[in-house]
């Protein structure tokens, strides 16, 4: 059964489900700005480059801009729109914010989402490793240390 | 533009009384962690169109032909723009009235002048067909040869450099004070073409309304990019109405408005719908900017004791060839070190490549990391610490001009970095440490430096019945923190909590607030505020002292002082009233005042008004495999106020993490046959990850400056990628023995 | 991206004969494939997606090896303690591969399909000729920007270099791809480019990877992987090597050695002349430096990237070395 037009496609995002009507060729990324109005996921490279697109799939982080949405059916998806519970910031949200963990904050969304996702499979373990393992979020202004020290406390938080 | 800052989810403030000075959690910190900070592309007016550039693939020539059937034939595409069928404009785009207005490429005519150019838009209801529309267009061109490299033309002496600084300067005798010199050094450096690659890609969307334009774009010069978007489509500036609530970095780029983004104003006109335009990121090598490259020459002289007797510092900088912007590279000698000569020169040569434009710190980047550099040498071959050097070559008045500093701590910033550092002790001759893992380590430094500049800037105050604030002003944020920092100083300067005022910006409505640039904006616009605020606590003042039934009454302006919403006595603090009051009393809604930000020529002939600072790096070399980590980073700045430590720290930071990335990684290299960039992507194009930044510290000295303004703020933004990049290719000379003459430094560099 | 269809394989076998389709190509995690259709150098018709395929996954280790599913996605091999503690050098390899989201996507299968990062082969709209991606055009890169290029396995139709981390591992420890029944040395699986650089691996229509069969070994157990790029992370190799190293009872003389190479040739390379050369000699530096000049025999450098031919011996000296010195 294919398609060459559209194809319906059924996400589950931030506990919410969706049905569009979708080009295989959308990629998760366009179909979360342009058809579902959720822009707090960003586009910095669109190739896989920058993380800046960085959400959870499965509770797992991958890059949306690789991600066609066809490919998402069936999984479960949150972004950084779907992280603060009840209007309470998520404990790495609310260490990005008090650590100034961010400048411009284009590439914030991406880089709190991996940290989520680093401190849960257990890379936060030490300064080095937050950083090699928060590698994949480019941050041209330069937050690097604030992020690291956010993930460092919001690991701690999160441990306690 | 009002924001819901969501200030009560925030942390608790930490404050004693004023503001400014306060290390406050940025105000709109809680719309970026939550992902609801709205950038340009984030907007979707309803019945929205996609538009993409299609840029050129060669360097020179013209386009011959596009297949524009084929686009568009493909399902979901409803236009494509060439210069056959663009809407006219008011203005020739290649018209330049002033040195700041930059030739644009808007599909004047089918000529190409460098890579990446725009030679059609296509424009379809989504972004994937005008994506693929794009690609079908498959142009063919007829190609000239392109002009790459430092060498590439004939050179010439540009009339200015910079910001319209003479190319040639002198002072003193530098051949004689070579000549006379006891040792002397001749090194050169080359510098890479950079490309600011600010994360968010240039972004518009623009929606027409008869001859109203309502966009959004991320701009750092909002009146600026009014005034030229009204000029180039014959419109009054009022009714053409941006939004740049954030930007998602600038850099320089984002300074002055592009030819992209005119473009999907131009779209959004032929299509008569709203369009967004978003470069794609390859697209941003090319018609934004860029970083040129250089070769700097320097010759320095010095006496037995260690004193230059002449600096000479020549730059080769290159441009489009349809355009002027010159690196003033060389001008980075003119301020950091005493000496009797000093002579800076300029050339340029003319490439294919769109036209260079400021990036984070333009010339004092390159010209730091040469100077710093050449500085290093001369230390080493007078047998000196390269501290010691420094301070004995150290300026007590700006040596180019003579001019007493407005204030300079730079003594202090040396004292302190070096001491946090724990500099005592290094070896003067390179390759001494090694690690207990045998990596070579490495001790250097550079003195930071960056110009005090303001620009001219407008801010209106008002108070209100209620007891708050509202403080306006089209600053623009792109990460330095406006609006928290200019929040912080309406808020004294309205003589309010900051939780009782609104603080409106990054909207064309409001008044001008001048650029997000130089790193004179908070000064700029800060002034602006500062005096607004005054100017209508005078008005209150004027209300409370001229009427008989206020406890203020007779004591004239100045005889009160605004605090937590009162004016008090200056004589009898226990005589005072609320605003509330004042204005009840009045019957008045609301008050208002203005007020202005601009440089004050008097003191700005007097003095010379820079901020400085020291920075010394840690770096360790692999012995046998070339790799180069830094692994600390500590800097000491004196920059007159600070506002919000917090993000002060944040801002230098990010400077001294661009110095590494200047030393260490970025680097555009162009395929000489063709002039295009081989490495325009963020795979390749290195910036640093965050693994590639160690600790770092920035230590900030305290400074007060009488006369850079009445706040006493210098500025921050740039100065931390100066004495940076220096100080770390110097210490990879102290690991290694390798002197880096071209940047950025690889391994290859030190295998040796 | 061109328009395509999208399929959702409910089988391996419908996938397998739904990638024979005209223009079908398998979709996996996509991290190579969405990229590359981006870029136009990919232009499929119709993508077959495996990723929901059950039983592919699998990560499996037992005495005589590890065999891991085609599915099974480098981040989760990277951090599974057996594979650390029994083939150190593919958790390292994997774990020093791009970022940790792109290795939450990419599968093992697919990290074996992933396609030269040469920018002339990504530029299509640039740049027409190139023999890997229309064979017979030319190659650009020659005599362009080639810092990146491979040194050996070049041809003078392609220097493209295989970018690949986990591949240089495998190749290294004697691996074995799963194609359905048929079984075929990782080494082999790549080829050189020769005349053909558009046909990289030895697989065909109707094939697909699934598994991989790594044989468990004293070397595969002390072994590691040695990355040196510019940058710290998020990088292509500059040069790398595997190695993994058996000593004989007497602790210093080499009973079995692997070597291969990555970020340097055309395709994972194994230096079987540098592990002939110390097999039965005293593990001592000076020799390990020697030998592994031999890693290098034969290399072609294109200007910018003359300093691999210098880098990648050392590379390889220094990971031997450090596999010598761990107990």
């Amino acid at each position: 059964m294919t398609s060459k037009t559209t194809i319906p496609v059924h996400l589950d995002i931030n506990g919410r489900h969706h049905t569009l009507e979708l080009e295989p060729r959308v990629t998760l990324l366009d179909a979360l700005r342009d058809r579902l109005g959720l822009t707090g996921t960003k586009k910095g490279c669109d190739h896989g480059q920058c993380g800046a697109c960085t959400v959870h799939v499965d509770g797992e982080r991958v890059l949306a801009c690789l991600t066609l949405a066809a490919q998402a059916e069936g999984r479960t998806i949150t972004t950084i729109e779907g992280l603060a519970r009840e209007g309470e910031l998520h404990p790495v949200q609310a260490a990005f914010l008090e650590q100034d963990a961010f400048q411009c904050g284009y590439c914030t969304p991406g880089q709190i989402m991996s940290a989520v996702a680093c401190i849960r499979e257990g890379h936060a373990g030490s300064d080095e490793e937050i950083r090699e393992y928060m590698a994949g979020n480019l941050c041209r202004c330069g937050a690097y240390p604030h992020i690291v020290a956010a993930v460092r406390q919001a690991a701690l938080e999160v441990a306690s | 533009m009002t924001l819901e800052l969501g200030l009560n989810q925030q942390p608790a403030h930490t404050r004693q009384g004023s503001s400014i000075g306060q290390p406050l959690t940025r105000r709109d910190g809680f719309l970026k962690v939550t992902g609801t900070a709205r950038y340009a592309a984030d907007n979707h007016p309803p019945g929205m169109l996609y538009a993409v550039l299609a840029v050129s693939s060669i360097a020179r020539g013209r386009v011959v032909s596009l297949d524009i059937e084929a686009a568009k034939a493909h399902s979901g595409v409803v236009e494509v723009m060439t210069p056959l069928n663009r809407p006219a404009l008011a203005t020739d785009p290649d018209a330049k009235d002033h040195p700041f207005m930059f030739r644009l490429d808007l599909l004047q005519n089918d000529g190409v002048r460098y890579p990446n150019q725009s030679i059609a838009v296509v424009i379809a209801e989504t972004l994937e067909a005008a994506t693929e529309g794009a690609a079908l267009l498959s142009p063919r061109y007829e190609t000239e040869p392109a002009r790459v490299g430092l060498d590439g033309a004939e050179s010439f002496v540009p009339r200015g450099v910079g910001v319209g600084n003479p190319a040639v300067q002198q002072m003193g005798d530098v051949e004689a004070g070579l000549e006379s010199a006891r040792t002397r050094i001749e090194a050169t450096y080359e510098t890479p073409a950079q490309y600011h690659n600010a994360m968010e890609p240039h972004a518009i969307v623009a929606a027409w309304d008869g001859d109203r334009l309502s966009i959004d774009t991320p701009s750092q010069g909002l009146a600026m990019a009014q005034g030229r978007i009204a000029g180039l489509f014959g419109i009054a500036p009022q009714n053409v109405h941006i939004r740049s609530p954030f930007l998602g970095g600038g850099f320089g780029s984002k300074g002055m408005i592009s030819g992209p983004q005119v473009l999907g104003i131009l779209a959004a006109k032929l299509v008569g719908r709203p369009v967004k335009l978003v470069l794609r990121r390859e697209q941003m090598f090319g018609p934004v900017g860029h970083r040129a490259p250089t070769r700097q020459t320097l010759r320095m002289g010095m006496d037995g004791e260690g004193r230059l007797t002449a600096i000479s510092h020549h730059a080769r900088t290159t441009s489009s060839t349809f355009d002027d912007f010159f690196e003033p590279a060389a001008d980075a000698s003119h301020t950091l070190y005493a000496s009797p000569a000093i002579a800076t020169s300029h050339d340029a040569v003319r490439l294919d490549t769109g036209t260079p434009l400021f990036m984070r710190a333009p010339g004092e980047a390159t010209g730091s990391i040469a100077l710093e550099s050449a500085i290093d040498e001369a230390a080493h071959a007078c047998g000196m610490d390269p501290l010691e050097f420094r301070l004995r070559n150290y300026a007590e008045v700006e040596p180019m001009t003579g001019k007493p500093f407005s204030s300079k701590a730079l003594r202090e910033c040396y004292e302190q970095a070096a001491e946090a550092f724990g500099w005592a002790g290094r070896p003067l001759e390179p390759r001494r440490m090694r690690d207990a893992d045998g990596y070579l380590t490495g001790w250097g430094m550079g003195t930071a430096t960056f110009p005090a500049i303001m620009f001219q800037a407008e801010a209106r105050a008002v108070l209100r019945a209620d007891g708050s604030g509202l403080m306006e002003t089209g600053a623009q944020d792109m990460g330095q923190g406006a609006w928290t920092a200019f929040a912080q100083i309406a808020a004294d300067g309205l003589g309010l909590d900051i939780d009782q005022i609104d603080f409106r910006a990054g909207s064309s409505d409001l008044p001008n607030a001048g650029i997000a640039g130089g790193s004179g904006h908070t000064a700029t616009a800060g002034m602006a505020i500062h005096n607004a605020g005054a100017a209508v606590i005078a008005r209150l003042a004027d209300l409370a002292t001229r009427n008989e039934a206020s406890p203020l009454f007779g004591a004239g302006n100045e005889g009160v002082l605004a605090r937590g919403g009162r004016l008090y006595r200056r004589d009898d603090e226990s005589r005072g009233e609320s605003y509330t009051e004042i204005l009840a009393r009045a019957g008045l809604a609301e008050i208002e005042g203005h007020g202005k930000g601009a440089p004050d020529p008097t003191s700005q002939e007097a003095y010379a008004k820079h901020a400085h600072g020291a920075v010394f790096a840690e770096v360790k070399v692999d012995p046998d495999l070339g790799q180069i980590r830094v692994t600390r980073l500590v800097g000491a700045f004196a920059a007159g106020r600070v506002i919000n430590p917090r993000l002060v720290r944040s801002q230098y930071y990010g400077g001294m993490i661009w110095g590494v990335s200047f030393a260490l990684h970025e680097e555009a290299v162009t395929d000489r046959r063709s002039g295009r960039i081989q490495n325009a992507n963020l795979a390749e194009y290195h910036v640093p990850v965050n693994a590639d930044v160690p600790s770092v510290e920035a230590l900030l000295v305290h400074e007060d400056d009488p006369h850079v303004n009445a706040l006493g703020i210098k500025g921050v933004g740039e100065i931390g990628i100066t004495g940076t990049a220096g100080a770390v290719a110097n210490a990879v000379w102290h690991a290694t023995g390798v002197r880096p003459r071209r940047f950025p430094i690889r391994i290859e560099d030190l295998l040796g | 991206m061109r328009d395509f269809s999208y399929l959702r394989a409910t089988s391996a076998d419908a996938a397998r004969q739904a990638a024979t389709l005209p223009g079908a190509m398998l979709l996996a995690g996509g991290t190579t494939l969405i990229d590359l259709a981006k870029c136009g150098v990919a232009e499929p018709d119709m993508l077959v997606d495996i990723t929901h395929l059950r039983g592919l996954d699998r990560i499996e280790i037992d005495e005589r090896g590890a065999i891991l599913g085609a599915l099974a996605r480098m981040g989760h091999v990277a951090d599974h303690d057996d594979i650390k503690s029994r083939f150190p050098a593919i958790s390292e390899a994997l774990w020093q591969a791009a970022s940790a989201q792109i290795r939450n996507m990419a599968t093992i299968g697919g990290n074996l399909m992933q396609r030269t990062r040469c920018p002339y082969f990504r530029d299509p709209s640039n740049f027409a000729a190139c023999n890997k991606r229309v064979s017979g055009s030319g190659c650009s890169a020659i005599g362009g920007v080639t810092r990146g290029h491979a040194v050996l396995g070049t041809s003078e139709a392609c220097i493209a270099m295989y970018p690949g981390d986990l591949a240089t591992a495998l190749v290294a420890l004697d691996a074995t791809v799963h194609l359905g029944d048929r079984r075929i040395l990782v080494d082999d699986f790549f080829l050189l480019p020769g005349t053909t650089p558009d046909k990289e691996h030895a697989i065909e229509p109707g094939e697909m990877i699934t598994a991989i069969e790594i044989p468990s070994s004293a070397a595969a157990r002390r072994s590691t992987y040695l990355k040196i790029r510019d940058r710290q992370s998020y990088e292509f190799a500059a040069a790398s090597a595997a190695v993994g190293l058996e000593l004989e009872s007497d602790g210093r003389t080499i009973r079995d050695l692997r070597v291969a190479l990555g970020g340097v040739a055309t395709k994972p390379w194994r230096a079987h002349a540098v592990e002939a050369a110390l097999k039965g000699k005293v593990l001592e530096p000076n020799a390990v430096r020697t030998a592994s000049l031999l890693a290098v025999e034969g290399a072609v450098d294109h200007g910018a990237n003359r300093y691999k031919i210098e880098l990648a011996p050392r590379v390889v000296a220094r990971a031997i070395l450090k596999m010598g010195e761990t107990a």
